[in-house]
This record gives structure tokens, C-alpha cells and sequence, in this order.
């Protein structure tokens, strides 16, 4: 319990622990969508303390690690071209495209730049009426109606020197991907509170159903994250598979309906290429016609070769939860948060830079 | 980054004749500005999560406190300070706010 005394509850996550002990009986793989989650798992050494019986299997549930190369590769291109001003999220900034990263392209006189927002971009759009402003959007369902809002505030503003760089993932064809993976084995899966904020829990409903996995919408504070695996575990024990939220003090059953309509104001369901998966249908949004001058795909005419991944990088396999990081060959080795050969030992949400981190705690 | 960080709201700005509500938020001594769009009802004083600029719940005052010490411990908050031009907190205001819980640091 060492890494949990500081932590909000000690006591409450030693029941939660013993009550685990007790209900479990049999092996389950248990998926944890949420990088958030991924992070308080390792670093929290609950990992470690939880029964052998539970194995925790991380999922694709990082947004900058399956934003595909090219994409990377069109936003390098971009800061690169003079008249542009390219903002990003900060965990953007290191993922290395094919060729480089948008670090190094700001390096070499790229203009970009690093907001917490991007409702701040629309700013600087308005500030450098002379120059093009690009947001690259990337996010799940949690982030879709910030970079939605941005969209529509610049509309309002009626400029023109603003477009996004849209990268959008969806949980629910994600689970259902793994699901349909016959290497996966994913007997319940922790759902991403934040992202059912926003999205509410109904879309989850089919998948029970389909697959009779538990769906336990789940928070990301590590007690969250104990008591949402205590909540699979009691159902798998006595062979449920119902969707249930231990999220309830956050997540409403329809989610943040005003959300929801600046989102499909904005965007529009479409099929999307996952970064080391697959394109996996409909799990993704684009941005409608309405707003085709605020997209920068159209804007923008840029023809980049589709660059082929590193093959050293097993990426895709951390995702789908077939490999853990400390399997990867170049796992502390090549690959490190300083220089990083994938997405996922960059990102703040990324598995293999949990893992890095936070390693000591982990042995096995 | 798929974080929400608690804050509580110190002043609401309306633009566009009323049609946008953009709040100032005190995250525990920081403010930043954030859309108001997404809660209709929420309100100066009322706690609320916000993701990239954009409240998307409201929640608790204990909840939005718990929350945020946790985020600090685990050093989660580097969204909010990373950037260059956020907005010292104004020490003049007296009221409760999101720093309380992050004195016995
Ligand atoms: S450790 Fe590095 S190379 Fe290996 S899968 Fe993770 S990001 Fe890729």
C-alpha cells in the first residue's frame, strides 16, 4: 500500500482490494480504455496489488497514439509553410511523424505553437488576421466540443484564416474492434468517464449485448479505477454482462445534451484510420460540408505519401492490449520519452510511457 | 489530455448579445477563461470540470476539491501552467476558492 497512503482514501482502497480478493475466483482480462486510467493503475502501484487472477489490459484509449502518421506527417507540413501559424496540444509536439516531429519542425522556424485551448486559437486567428491559423484536433468524444466550439465561434467571428486539423476517435467502435479481435480476450471493460460526460451511457448498451462483456463506466482516480474493477469482477463472477456507471457522481445516463449538439453541429460520423490498428468504420468524426472552409484537409491541398510505421514500434499491438510495453524489444531502449521511436511513449496518456515512468513499481 | 480539472467561477462574461457565455475559472489560483456553452444553468460560484476551455459538468465543491488535490499530487496539472499566457489569480478576492486545498502542500 505503499504508493497509495498519499493518495485521497487509503483505507477505502484496501477494502476495495480485499473485496476483489474475495469475489474473484477465476482468470479475467479486464480492459481499461481510458489512458488516465492506464496512468493511475501503474503509477499508483495498484497494478501490483491486485489479485494474479485480474490481468489489466490497457487500451487504445490514448487519442495522440492512434492519430495516424499521415495526419502527423500533414500538420509538420503545415507549421512548415510560412503563412501558417500551427497550434497544437502540448502531447502533440513530440510524436514523431515520419520523417519529423512538429518539435523539430518548430525547431527549423515553424510557427508552433502550444494552447491550452482551442478556443485560444480562434484568438490568435482574429490577432494575425494575415496569417492562417491551424488547430490540429485531436481528442476523444471528451474534447470533440472544444474543437467544435472553435469552429463555430470562428464562424461567428466570420473569419477566415482559421481551420482545424481534425483527428477524432470514438470509443464505442473501438471496444467493438478489440471485441472482434480473436488475439484480444477481453472478458469487461472499464468505459471512460469523461468521455461519457459527455456522450452519456447509451451507445454502450448494443455492446453488452452483442458481446456479453461488463461495461463499467469508470473514473480515473485510483480508487475509481478500483472500485470500477470490483464492479466487473462481481458481474463476470456471476456471468453478467450489463453496463454499469461508477462514474454516477459525473456521468448522467444522457450525457451533456448541449454537448452533444455542438458536436454534430460541427461534425459527422466517418470511418477512420486508427495509428498501428486499422481503419475501423464509423469511429471517427469529420467536419461536415456546412464548415468545409473551417477544415483544413479541404483548405489545404496537401499530397504527402502515405509513409510507411516504424517497424521496430509494436504500437499497435500495445493498443489493442495483445502486448504489455515491457514486451517491446526497444522498450527503455531505443525508444524513450526523450526519443521516442512511437506515439505511445510520448503521450501523457500513453501506455508505454506509464510504463516507463512509473516501471519501479512495476515488476514482473 | 483527456483530463477535466475542477474550478469554480468567479465572473460569467456574455458576448455576442448574450448568445456566449464565457466564464473567468479559478483553478486553485490560476483563472482562465472558459465556455460557458455546454451548462446552461451553471452559475458564479458553482463548481465546474473543465476540459480544454470548455466546462462540461458541473460538480460538488467537496468533489471539485477531492479532485483537484488529487490532479496536483499525480502533477496532472501542467495543462493549465504549460502555457505561457494564462492569468495570475488577482489576490484581492476573499472568497473561497480552488487554492484552499492546496496550502497544506
Ligand atoms: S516502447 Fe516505444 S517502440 Fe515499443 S511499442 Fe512503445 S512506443 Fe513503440
Amino acid at each position: 500500500m505503499k504508493y497509495m497512503n498519499e493518495y485521497r482514501d487509503p483505507i477505502l482502497a484496501k477494502q476495495y482490494l480485499e473485496e476483489i480478493k474475495k469475489t474473484v475466483t477465476q482468470n479475467w482480462r479486464i480492459m481499461e480504455v481510458c489512458g488516465g486510467q492506464t496512468h493511475s493503475l501503474v503509477k499508483n502501484g495498484i497494478i501490483d496489488m491486485l489479485p494474479k487472477e485480474i490481468t489489466m489490459v490497457h487500451g487504445p484509449g490514448c487519442p495522440v497514439c492512434v492519430t495516424p502518421l499521415h495526419l502527423i506527417d500533414k500538420a509538420v507540413h503545415l507549421a512548415l509553410n510560412e503563412n501558417v501559424i500551427l497550434c497544437s496540444f502540448g502531447d502533440m509536439l513530440r510524436v514523431p511523424g515520419s520523417e519529423k516531429s512538429l518539435l523539430e519542425a518548430k525547431a527549423e522556424g515553424g510557427d508552433v505553437r502550444i494552447l491550452y485551448s482551442p478556443l485560444e486559437a480562434v484568438k490568435i486567428a482574429e490577432e494575425n488576421p494575415e496569417k492562417d491559423v491551424v488547430f490540429f484536433a485531436v481528442g476523444f468524444e471528451t474534447t470533440a466540443p472544444a474543437n467544435a466550439l472553435s469552429v463555430i465561434h470562428a464562424h461567428r467571428k466570420g473569419l477566415k484564416n482559421y481551420s482545424i486539423l481534425a483527428s477524432h476517435v470514438l470509443v464505442p467502435p473501438a471496444i467493438e474492434n478489440v471485441m472482434e479481435d480473436p488475439d484480444s480476450h477481453i472478458d469487461g471493460f472499464l468505459a471512460a468517464g469523461h468521455v461519457c460526460t459527455i456522450m452519456g451511457n447509451f451507445e454502450y448498451y448494443p455492446l453488452v449485448e452483442k458481446y456479453k462483456v461488463p461495461i463499467v463506466v469508470t473514473g480515473f482516480e485510483p480508487l475509481d479505477v478500483l472500485q470500477g474493477i470490483l464492479m466487473v469482477v462481481r458481474q463476470l463472477e456471476v456471468n453478467k454482462a450489463e453496463v454499469e456507471n461508477q462514474y454516477a457522481r459525473i456521468v448522467r445516463e444522457e450525457g451533456n445534451i448541449e454537448a452533444q449538439k455542438v458536436i454534430f453541429e460541427v461534425f459527422e460520423i466517418t470511418d477512420r484510420l486508427w495509428r498501428g490498428m486499422e481503419i475501423i468504420p464509423m469511429s471517427g468524426y469529420q467536419v461536415k460540408e456546412k464548415y468545409a472552409s473551417f477544415d483544413a484537409t479541404k483548405k489545404y491541398q496537401i499530397d504527402i505519401e502515405e509513409a510507411e510505421e516504424n517497424q521496430e514500434c509494436i504500437a499497435g499491438e500495445i493498443m489493442k492490449g495483445i502486448k504489455k510495453p515491457f514486451e517491446c524489444p526497444q522498450f527503455g531502449k531505443k525508444c524513450k520519452p526523450t526519443n521516442p521511436l512511437g506515439a505511445p511513449m510520448v503521450s501523457s496518456e500513453g501506455a508505454c510511457a506509464a510504463y516507463f515512468h512509473y516501471s519501479g513499481l512495476v515488476e514482473r | 489530455m483527456c483530463l477535466a480539472i475542477p474550478g469554480k467561477i468567479k465572473s460569467i462574461e456574455l458576448q455576442y448579445d448574450g448568445a456566449l457565455r464565457m466564464a473567468k475559472i479559478n483553478f486553485g489560483g490560476i483563472t482562465k477563461e472558459a465556455s460557458l456553452e455546454m451548462l446552461p444553468d451553471a452559475n458564479i460560484g458553482d463548481y465546474v470540470l473543465v476540459h480544454v476551455g470548455v466546462a462540461i459538468s458541473k460538480v460538488d465543491e467537496e468533489e471539485a476539491k477531492k479532485t483537484f488535490k488529487y490532479l496536483k499530487e499525480i502533477g496532472e496539472l501542467g495543462d493549465l501552467t504549460d502555457v505561457d499566457n494564462y492569468i495570475p489569480e488577482d489576490t484581492t478576492s476573499g472568497d473561497i476558492s480552488l487554492d484552499e486545498v492546496t496550502k497544506d502542500q
